[in-house]
């Protein structure tokens, strides 16, 4: 476990946030009595944090990680939860199902965590949910997967910071029915994530009155695709494409050499190019070309204040790219998750008076009856509205174009337009 | 696409798959052949071999080509000599068992990742090929007016991915050459037709173990280095030649050089136009069990010769 | 003490000792335990095949994956009742070795290794490919409403605890009894030398097929365990990882030593599990670690302790 030590508020200054951690290792070398003497009433609310430190999601944790510090951060310079300060308990999961499920019981019973935090990959969130549940560890999970909402999980899974892939989908068929075309060729990783894109945009696109040509699913580990790209039919208006994991520059670039200089019209999620610089070599051809994107990276000239302190405290410059290193590009689209999940556990426990983990029913019933969260420094993405039943968040989506290099805001949907019928509701369950 | 341009493609594709894969695999075959021991940590060696791509032609920073030519030297070298100290300092000591190397290796594997993680990063990162233009490839079809030659769409490959065939080529009669002229390739024989013999000979078959094992990891980054215009450099990216060049060097017959080459053309090759019948995961699982039946009726590989 | 008195003493110490723990151990480690023994049995399984018989399988995921759907299809699709699912799951362990043994046994040495690593990966590419019912690499939960079985609720700690604890006897005292009976003698006297084994009569190819069943049988049965104790059942049990993780287990343990699947198991959990509180590079510690032990403690630990101490060691 690497403990981050928030516990003291301290200046945003690298040389601060040393002393800070200083300090922390220095508390840490005191006799136990004497930690807790001094700080019988203000023991901090300790927070799980499941990070993917190692293994395919390395590239997506580390940016979760530093969200995550400047969230907590901001929380305790603002006086902490309920004047206690938070503390980020840090556990690598390895991207691993079964390290994951290990981490959230070490956090229940080894740290003796309030809530656990923070997943990004849906199979290390179903792995680790069923033992959240018997652990009865309110579990916040910013993991894009339609599992929470599907009613696959339980009472103690929630994943109010980020929508999940069946709102994000649905609520694209429209934009790219009336603006790019009606005959679509999808192309998704061969695993769960790609079939809820293929199964959910199948839907909503026939419902506009497209149609999709050809569903073209690539293995996992596959590292060249060009060979797959004939199987596009010639027809085809608009390529929907989505990837994930190490080789997705790989794709992109090889679907630009395929087309060469007479391309479809594009439409991408922005997975296929998260913490990948878009002026890359060989992506030249993007430009012109969509993308859905969670959040947008590039900063807008409409830019909202509370972006740009979210942007600023979470470190990222205005290309989306690390304010210390402009070739370390974030996962700008999904990270803000991290960081509205703990402004909500923050809300949660102001609601239901969090004292300690006998409380934490009631921080779940605090979540649930959760409506509105509207656009604020603790939503920075934009406004979201809750589904305390479902357990699962809705908010807007951005769809965005690739202009000069850089990705240009051109859409942004509604909040209805992402909303779908009820599958479960959680509340029945007994906590 | 039409069915004959397709295969073309997916035919060219393969190609640089099998020739990227013939040099992975044939260091492993030397290792395997010579040292009688597997090699786990190769795909590791292939991964180093990209990574080290990348911050060399960083560090050059100038013209594309010239950061490339630099990295196409230095990267292999320095993951040779990474190799050679691994086998002086880990696999000698624990007297080339099979098994006992076969749990080392794996523990370097954790090794070499994790310490490639925590300084090179989880990114996948790109180098600029010094020269890449897309070549459009003509097709010919019969219509009522004869012959006609058109441009199908999406047939094509890139000056680069060609290139990447013609360096494996040349570099695959170059481990030949130092096999079948030299006198350490002479050597290499020797100590793989009988290690006792060769001791007995006066051989110093420790030493040439250690260049073996260094020559093979060299090969492995030499591969690397060529593919990672094409893919990216990350730290995860070994797993997938591991795999192949093991499989590689099983159907080519243990140890035998022109089997490995064949071997992983065939693969190569199979990978790709298996992949225009079948649905992509289908063709992935029809391939892998392929292989796996060629070895069951076919224990001693492709072109082995039946020992015992 | 006779050497078997020794053996009764030692086994059945450990197995004591384990059932006291429960009633000791704070709840992490408690949990901590329960899933080590399953692996653990796991881990006996391939034991059987690899330090007993000398087949070294690169491919062993593919019967842990077999019990562990077989198990969860036969509850997500079926509606089965946790005990005949588990019985499934056994029973397509029982199928799936008896298939790979009949082709993989042709081959011998790093042939059989290839063979089993693609039939393996085949199978793991298979899950993914039937994503409509597997639903892939995300894999699916195991209510816990499902896994009441004969009225225990198996996501309770203390029953969970007690399931593994009947597993994990019950793996141990098979391959135990196994190894002592003629049977298990002909595959050690396979293992060193095949030839000969042939030679005085034995026929090879039933018994390597009899432990390549029995192997896969515990693998699958462990496979089937886990999925039902901890509520979930996913794509990367079924991928090379989790083939090499119990040759892993094995070789530190000490391969073809009755208790060395158990110390390598929690040696490798317990390595993993502290090292990951110091630093977030544990891989490289756990790395450091096996190079290490390779090169000091080259027949495992159990193996080590035979080899100085206890000659006796089955």
């Amino acid at each position: 476990m690497t403990k981050d030590s928030t516990k003291t508020p301290a200046a945003t200054t690298r040389r601060g946030a040393l002393k800070t951690l200083a300090a922390g290792a220095g508390a840490a070398s005191l006799p136990l009595w004497a930690r807790y003497a001094q700080a019988q009433t203000s023991e901090p609310i300790r927070i799980g944090f499941q990070v993917h430190r190692t293994g395919i999601g390395a590239a997506y944790g580390r940016w979760y990680d530093r969200t995550t510090m400047a969230a907590a951060q901001l929380i305790n310079e603002s006086g902490g939860i309920n004047g206690r300060m938070v503390e980020i308990v840090a556990e690598d999961d390895g991207t691993d199902p079964k390290r994951g499920a290990e981490v959230v019981e070490k956090f229940a019973s080894q740290h003796n965590c309030d809530v656990g935090f923070g997943t990004l990959f849906s199979h290390v969130v179903i792995g680790s949910a069923p033992r959240a549940g018997e652990l009865k560890l309110p579990y916040f999970v910013v993991s894009e997967g339609h599992h929470v909402a599907s009613g696959m999980l339980n009472r103690y899974t929630l994943q109010p910071g980020i929508t999940d892939v069946k709102s994000q989908v649905q609520a694209m068929a429209p934009f790219v029915s009336q603006n790019l075309g009606k005959k679509v060729t999808m192309i998704f990783p061969d695993f769960a994530f790609g079939h809820d894109h293929r199964d959910y945009f199948t839907a909503a696109i026939e419902a506009q009155g497209g149609e999709v040509l050809e569903h073209i699913a690539i293995p996992p580990t596959e590292t060249t695709f060009t060979k797959y790209f004939p199987k596009i039919p010639r027809d085809t208006e608009v390529i929907y494409h989505v990837m994930v994991g190490p080789a997705v520059l790989t794709f992109v670039k090889e679907l630009g050499e395929f087309f060469g200089p007479s391309r479809p019209e594009m439409f991408g999620f922005i997975d296929s190019l998260e913490a990948v610089d878009i002026a890359s070599p060989g992506l030249e051809f993007l430009e012109g070309s969509y993308f859905w994107e969670g959040n947008p990276r590039y900063a807008q000239a409409d830019q909202s204040e509370y972006d740009k302190l979210y942007r600023a405290a979470v470190g990222v410059d205005a290309n989306g790219a690390s304010v210390s290193d402009p070739k370390d590009i974030s996962t700008y689209a999904h990270m803000f998750g991290c960081w509205e999940t703990l402004h909500v556990i923050k809300a949660g426990m102001e609601a239901s008076g969090y004292a300690g983990p006998g409380d934490r029913a009631k921080l779940i019933e605090a979540v649930e009856s959760m409506t509105d969260m509207p656009h604020s420094i603790a939503h920075p993405q934009g406004a979201k509205l809750f589904n305390g039943k479902t357990h699962q968040v809705f908010g807007h989506q951005y769809i965005s174009k690739v202009e000069g290099g850089k990705l240009v805001l051109q859409h942004t949907t509604s909040i209805e337009d992402t909303l779908y019928p009820d599958e479960v509701d959680y509340t029945t369950q007994p906590l | 696409m039409d069915l004959g341009p397709y295969i073309l493609l997916a035919t060219l594709e393969g190609s640089v798959t099998a020739a990227v894969l013939a040099l992975t695999a044939i260091g492993l075959s030397l290792v395997f052949g010579v040292m009688r021991v597997v090699n786990v940590a190769h795909g590791e060696f292939f991964m180093l071999g990209a990574v080290l791509a990348w911050w060399v032609a960083h560090m050059v920073g100038a013209h594309p080509a010239l950061g490339f030519a630099a990295a196409l030297v230095v990267a292999p070298v320095l993951v040779g000599l990474v190799a050679v100290a691994a086998d002086m300092t880990v696999l000698k000591r624990v007297d080339y068992d099979p098994e006992r190397t076969i749990v080392a290796t794996i523990g370097m594997l954790y090794i070499i990742q994790q310490i490639t993680l925590m300084t090179y990063g989880p990114d996948a990162r790109p180098v600029e090929p010094p020269f890449n233009s897309r070549l459009a490839i003509p097709w010919f079809e019969y219509s009522e007016n004869g012959f006609q030659m058109y441009w199908p769409w999406g047939l094509s490959t890139t000056s680069y991915k060609l290139a990447v065939i013609a360096a494996a080529a040349v570099v695959l009669v170059g481990v030949w050459l130092l096999m079948a002229r030299t006198k350490i390739g002479l050597l290499m024989r020797a100590t793989q037709l009988d290690r006792e013999m060769a001791l007995a000979f006066g051989i110093p078959v420790e030493r040439v173990y250690a260049i073996v094992f260094g020559i093979g990891a060299g090969l492995a980054a030499l591969a690397a280095v060529l593919i990672v215009p094409i893919q990216q450099a990350h730290y995860l990216m070994g797993g997938d030649p591991l795999l192949l060049s093991f499989i590689v060097v099983i159907i080519g017959g243990l140890g035998s050089l022109p089997g490995t080459v064949i071997a992983a053309v065939l693969i190569g090759l199979s990978d790709g136009i298996i992949s225009v019948f079948f649905s992509p995961t289908l063709a992935k699982i029809l391939a892998t069990l392929l292989v796996a039946l060629v070895l069951v009726f076919r224990p001693e590989g492709l072109f082995g010769v039946k020992s015992r | 003490m006779s050497a078997t008195q020794k053996m009764i003493a030692l086994h059945g110490g450990l197995l004591g000792l384990l059932f006291v723990l429960q009633f000791l151990l704070p709840a992490y480690h408690h949990g901590n335990l329960a899933r080590v023994m399953v692996l653990a049995s796991y881990a006996i399984g391939y034991n059987i095949m690899f330090g007993y018989t000398g087949l070294l399988s690169l491919g062993h995921a593919l019967f842990f994956a077999a019990g562990m759907y077989g198990m969860g299809l036969a509850v997500n699709l079926g509606g089965v009742a946790p005990a005949p699912a588990l019985i499934a799951g056994v029973l397509a362990g029982v199928v799936v070795s008896a298939a790979l043994g009949l082709l993989a046994l042709r081959t011998a040495g790093v042939a059989f290794m290839i063979v089993t690593l693609m039939f393996a990966q085949a199978g793991y590419l298979a899950v993914l490919y039937f994503g409509a019912y597997t639903r892939g690499d995300e894999g699916f939960v195991i209510q816990q409403a499902q896994r009441i079985m004969w009225g225990i609720d198996l996501s309770d700690p203390a029953n969970r605890y007690f399931a593994a604890y009947a597993l994990f006897a019950i793996c141990l005292l098979l391959s135990l009894w196994v190894v002592q009976r003629p049977f298990g003698r002909v595959l050690v006297a396979i293992r060193e030398n095949e030839e000969r084994a042939r030679m005085l009569g034995y026929d090879v190819f039933r018994h390597k097929l009899g432990a390549v069943v029995l192997s896969g049988t515990i693998s699958a049965a462990a496979g089937a365990a886990y999925g039902l104790l901890f509520g979930y059942v996913g794509a990367s049990f079924a991928s090379v990882q989790y083939s090499i993780f119990p040759l892993l287990w094995v070789l530190l343990g000490g391969a073809g030593t009755v208790l060395g699947p158990f110390i390598g198991t929690l040696f490798m959990f317990y390595l993993i599990d502290l090292s990951s509180g110091l630093t977030s590079a544990y891989m490289l510690i756990a790395g450091v670690a096996l190079v290490v032990l390779t090169l000091f403690a080259p027949q495992g630990l159990a193996g080590e302790l035979r080899s100085r101490i206890w000659r006796w060691l089955p």
